[in-house]
């Protein structure tokens, strides 16, 4: 009950509101008669299921963007490990079943002629290693930059330079056909997962389910990280770095502490998100990628929970609908997102609504003095989660 | 030397010359009657025959015929078995004298015959045309016929090269001719001291070519001295190659290098100087080559004279829409973002989408061709290196921005503005600086000049809407290794990138090793968080 109080209604919803879709959305699919006016049509399951693994990995964004002030354009990188990470186990499925029917070796090492399997592929046939490792890769990835850049007080955008070039590096790596990960072409063609074939609407039914479980306990657990003491070093750390220093904490582990967090959960999201849309391939390293994350965040407001989720769902809704009706539009969308979100928009949809909300609020509470506080919110730190 | 003793050499070649040249010519006198051998049906072992025939005659001028016949245009008239040359013309075969390639009326194309070819008759013309041309007039027709016949290495061919070499009175091309004289001898069946003596022929000369052929040599050889000769022969290339590559991978570094410090010498001003991050940096690169290609189409069709003035008419433009891009940037979207880096860096990355989907809605999504003036292309060796024109203009002119920079910031008005300004911004303002109008000037710079690489980097890249793209990364790297708001930082930071991502290729591949690059920078911002060349005094972190 403690947390109730903590978290606040709006949270509650959002968390119930996920549980609820979680229950519905695969009912709606898989015992309504496809006439029926509440009916969710197949392709919609997994592509509901993409948006959520989006919120989640938006999500973890804002943990170290919003809460720490952290602009990391790197955690495309840790998305696709995570997703690497679970397209091996799926790979690992596929069995003889391949084109080549090669019980160990998956397709595309058989023909790059590979006699036996890279000792990194050890494991990946067990679901609970894949389990792990989509965490620990992730994670240690995380650390161990985090760590190294965060000790040398690499900050702003020299740190977000860097997590971009990380990716990138990431990406050029992937690219290659003898690191072992399929190249260009990525890893695809599964066949199942844990048993249940993969193109099954039952299964797709579940994983959209198990992506909402995610990021409703992911809300629950940032939202728990972020109203503990250690979420108000968090924000001390955003806010006024130099002065947390010398008050006698360090923040560097602050830091370090919310950046690995960070991603995992991002792993997480992009472990869920592979066997939803069956594919994993470099591209997801490309920079651009990253950006897009930090736009999600940014519109739906970030330092709140409920933000990058919204922004998430709704800047992906916009991208499916314009590239299926104006695909030559949606750089221009998006582009014009990002220039109209940090010039007009710096609080994102959430954050102003709160905003508007409090200045109300306290302009009423002082109706009878003159204007209570100024209207000019630009240069102003951002408000600190309202919830 | 003195004028007595060069007559007496110059008598001296000739008197050789006459005596080793002399009896050849004794052999066949005419030269026109051995080529109409050619006439009437004969086996290709007959051509051959008559091809040895006129390589022997030793006459510059049978060289058309033989051309002409390895190119399949010699004819012989089936009425009287005369030889020409023949070029269609409609139904009609327009003839031409062989040796003189004079016109000789024309013929039904019914009425002739072509002299047969077949491969081994095509390398036998280009043998003996290479022995022909070995006494030709023009030293660099000799140079290049020694040439090929260092590469043939035919052991038939010692003896016209002996006698070439007697005559020849041109060092340089002498040196070519001993040494395809070398090539041949380590092919053929000689005395082993001979060959021991070629074997260092051709160790002086030091490429792949006499590697390879040393190489073939010392293994098959049964002679112990000559195949020690050999061997040090072989150590000796395998040095001077392995010399010539590192200086080729300098080289190659500092053309990256050059092209690196283009895309980054513009965000050495914005990023660097100004501390605005600007993600539409290699947009504006990208804007520059499309400037060309605009200036070379228009060229195209309505003045072709000026295409080789093409780039020079582009540059100013080039620098004129970056510019004013980066100018409406400035005025319409940075300044509100002073103090936010992290909000400009989104900004300016919405921009750069937005670019590039306009470029791609303009032009297309596909590369466009931007042509090569004459003066920026092919290429010349020093020693074993090769050198492209376009890559050595591109290291001068990106040197010639930066000094044209180095100039404008520390000599002019607007310079000193420009360092006040960022120095200490409120002094500057009290000082009577418009500081906002040198904020957009300074971008407007430093975009201006990333339009002008983007000139020159449409000599040696892909123009496509993802141009800048490939860019940014590197030119970031670039500023944050020589160190924000140092010039020459960027220079060096720029150079010692290009070289040590060439030097890394050959060990790691070209995708590992930039690979390798970004791992060490990025090592190497923790180490220095504020680059090569960090700027001095204490300042607190924005």
């Amino acid at each position: 009950m403690l947390l109730a109080r903590f978290l606040g209604p709006r949270v509650w919803i959002l968390i119930a509101a996920l549980l609820l879709a979680a229950v519905l959305v695969p009912m709606a699919n898989l015992y309504l008669s496809p006439s029926h006016p509440l009916h969710v049509p197949s392709y919609m399951v997994p592509l509901l299921g993409k948006y959520v693994c989006y919120a989640l990995l938006a999500l973890a964004l804002d943990l170290v963007w919003g809460y720490v002030g952290i602009l990391s354009l790197g955690h495309g990188a840790f998305f696709a490990l995570g997703g690497y990470a679970m397209g091996m186990y799926l790979m690992r499925q596929i069995g003889a079943r391949g084109v080549y029917g090669n019980p160990e070796l998956p397709d595309f090492m058989v023909f790059l002629n590979w006699k036996e399997l890279p000792w990194y592929w050890y494991g990946f046939d067990q679901f609970w290693f894949a389990a792990i490792m989509v965490m620990l890769v992730p994670g240690l990835l995380g650390f161990v930059f985090g760590y190294f850049a965060f000790r040398s007080r690499v900050t702003g955008v020299y740190l977000s330079i860097i997590t971009q070039a990380m990716t990138y590096a990431l990406l050029l790596a992937f690219f290659r056909n003898d690191m072992g990960f399929g190249g260009n072409n990525g890893l695809t063609d599964f066949k199942d997962i844990l048993g249940f074939p993969i193109q099954a609407d039952s299964t797709r039914a579940g994983l959209f389910a198990a992506s909402c479980i995610a990021l409703a306990i992911a809300v629950l657990i940032v939202g728990w990280i972020t109203r503990s003491k250690l979420g108000k070093l968090m924000v001390a750390v955003r806010d006024a770095e130099s002065r947390t220093r010398f008050i006698g904490w360090r923040p560097e582990y602050v830091k370090l502490f919310a950046f690995t967090v960070s991603a995992v959960m991002a792993g997480i999201a992009g472990a869920l998100y592979v066997p939803q849309v069956g594919i994993i391939n470099p591209g997801e390293f490309a920079p651009v990628n990253s950006i897009e994350i930090v736009v999600w965040a940014a519109v739906g407001g970030r330092g709140t929970l409920l933000g990058p989720v919204i922004g998430a769902l709704l800047v992906n809704y916009g991208k499916t609908y314009f590239t299926a009706v104006a695909p030559e539009f949606w750089l221009f969308f998006l582009g014009g997102l990002f220039v109209f979100v940090t010039l007009l928009l710096p609080r994102g949809i959430i954050g102003t609504i709160d905003y508007g909300w409090e200045t109300w609020r306290s302009r009423r509470r002082a109706s009878r003095e003159e204007k209570g506080e100024s209207d000019d919110g630009e240069g102003q730190p951002l408000a600190s989660p309202a919830e | 030397m003195t004028p007595s003793i060069r007559w007496l050499l110059a008598a001296l070649t000739f008197l050789f010359s006459a005596i080793s040249v002399a009896p050849v010519h004794a052999q066949e006198s005419d030269p026109a009657a051995t080529i109409q051998k050619f006439g009437g049906k004969q086996s290709y072992d007959e051509t051959e025959a008559v091809i040895s025939e006129l390589a022997a005659t030793g006459d510059a001028r049978v060289a058309r015929a033989l051309r002409a016949l390895r190119e399949g245009d010699l004819y012989w008239r089936e009425s009287d078995e005369a030889v020409f040359i023949a070029e269609r013309n409609g139904d009609n075969y327009d003839l031409l004298d062989p040796l003189t390639g004079e016109p000789a009326g024309s013929e039904p194309r019914g009425d002739m015959s072509k002299v047969r070819v077949k491969n081994s008759i095509r390398n036998a013309v280009t043998t003996a045309l290479g022995s022909l041309t070995l006494r030709a007039e023009n030293p660099a027709q000799r140079m290049r016929a020694a040439e090929t016949l260092f590469s043939e290495a035919d052991p038939e061919m010692i003896e016209p090269l002996d006698a070439a070499i007697e005559a020849e009175s041109n060092a340089d091309v002498l040196i070519r001719m001993q040494e395809a004289r070398a090539a041949a001898v380590l092919a053929s069946d000689r005395p082993a001291p001979e060959k021991a003596e070629a074997a260092q022929v051709l160790a002086n000369r030091g490429d792949r070519e006499s590697l390879t052929m040393l190489n073939r040599f010392a293994n098959s050889t049964e002679d112990q001295a000559a195949r020690t000769a050999a061997i040090a022969a072989i150590a000796a290339i395998e040095n001077n190659i392995a010399f010539w590559n590192q200086a080729q991978n300098i080289w190659y570094g500092l053309s990256l290098g050059s092209v690196l410090l283009l895309a980054a010498i513009g965000l050495a001003i914005t990023f660097g100087v100004m501390g605005v991050i600007n993600m539409a940096h290699g947009e504006m690169v990208m804007l520059g080559a499309y400037t060309t290609f605009v200036v070379q189409e228009f060229i195209r069709t309505s003045a072709p004279g000026l295409f080789e003035w093409s780039l020079l008419i582009a540059l100013p433009l080039a620098f004129l829409v970056s510019g004013t891009v980066g100018l409406v940037m400035e005025r319409g979207l940075i300044r509100f973002l002073y103090g936010r880096p992290l909000e400009t860096l989104l900004a300016t990355f919405g921009v750069s989408l937005i670019l590039q989907q306009a470029v791609r809605t303009i032009f297309g999504p596909s590369n466009r061709e931007v042509g090569n003036p004459d003066w920026m292309s092919g290429a010349f060796d020093i020693g074993l290196m090769s050198v492209t024109w376009n890559r050595l203009w591109i290291i001068i002119f990106a040197l010639a921005v930066f000094a044209a920079l180095l100039i404008v910031l520390n000599k002019t008005p607007l310079g000193l503005q420009m360092r006040a300004v960022t120095q200490n911004r409120s002094m500057a303002s009290a000082m009577g600086i418009r500081t906002p109008w040198v904020d957009a000037m300074t971008f407007a710079l430093g975009s201006g000049i990333a339009g002008i690489a983007g000139v020159a980097l449409s000599q040696v890249d892909n123009v496509s809407p993802n141009l800048g793209q490939g860019y940014i990364i590197d030119s970031f790297m670039v500023v944050v290794f020589g160190g924000v708001g140092n010039l020459w930082g960027t220079l060096v930071g720029a150079m010692s990138l290009g070289i040590l991502n060439k030097f890394l290729e050959p060990y790691a591949g070209a995708v590992l090793g930039k690979i390798v690059v970004l791992v060490l920078i990025i090592l190497f911002i923790q180490k220095r968080p504020r680059g090569l060349f960090a700027q001095k005094g204490r300042f607190v972190d924005a």
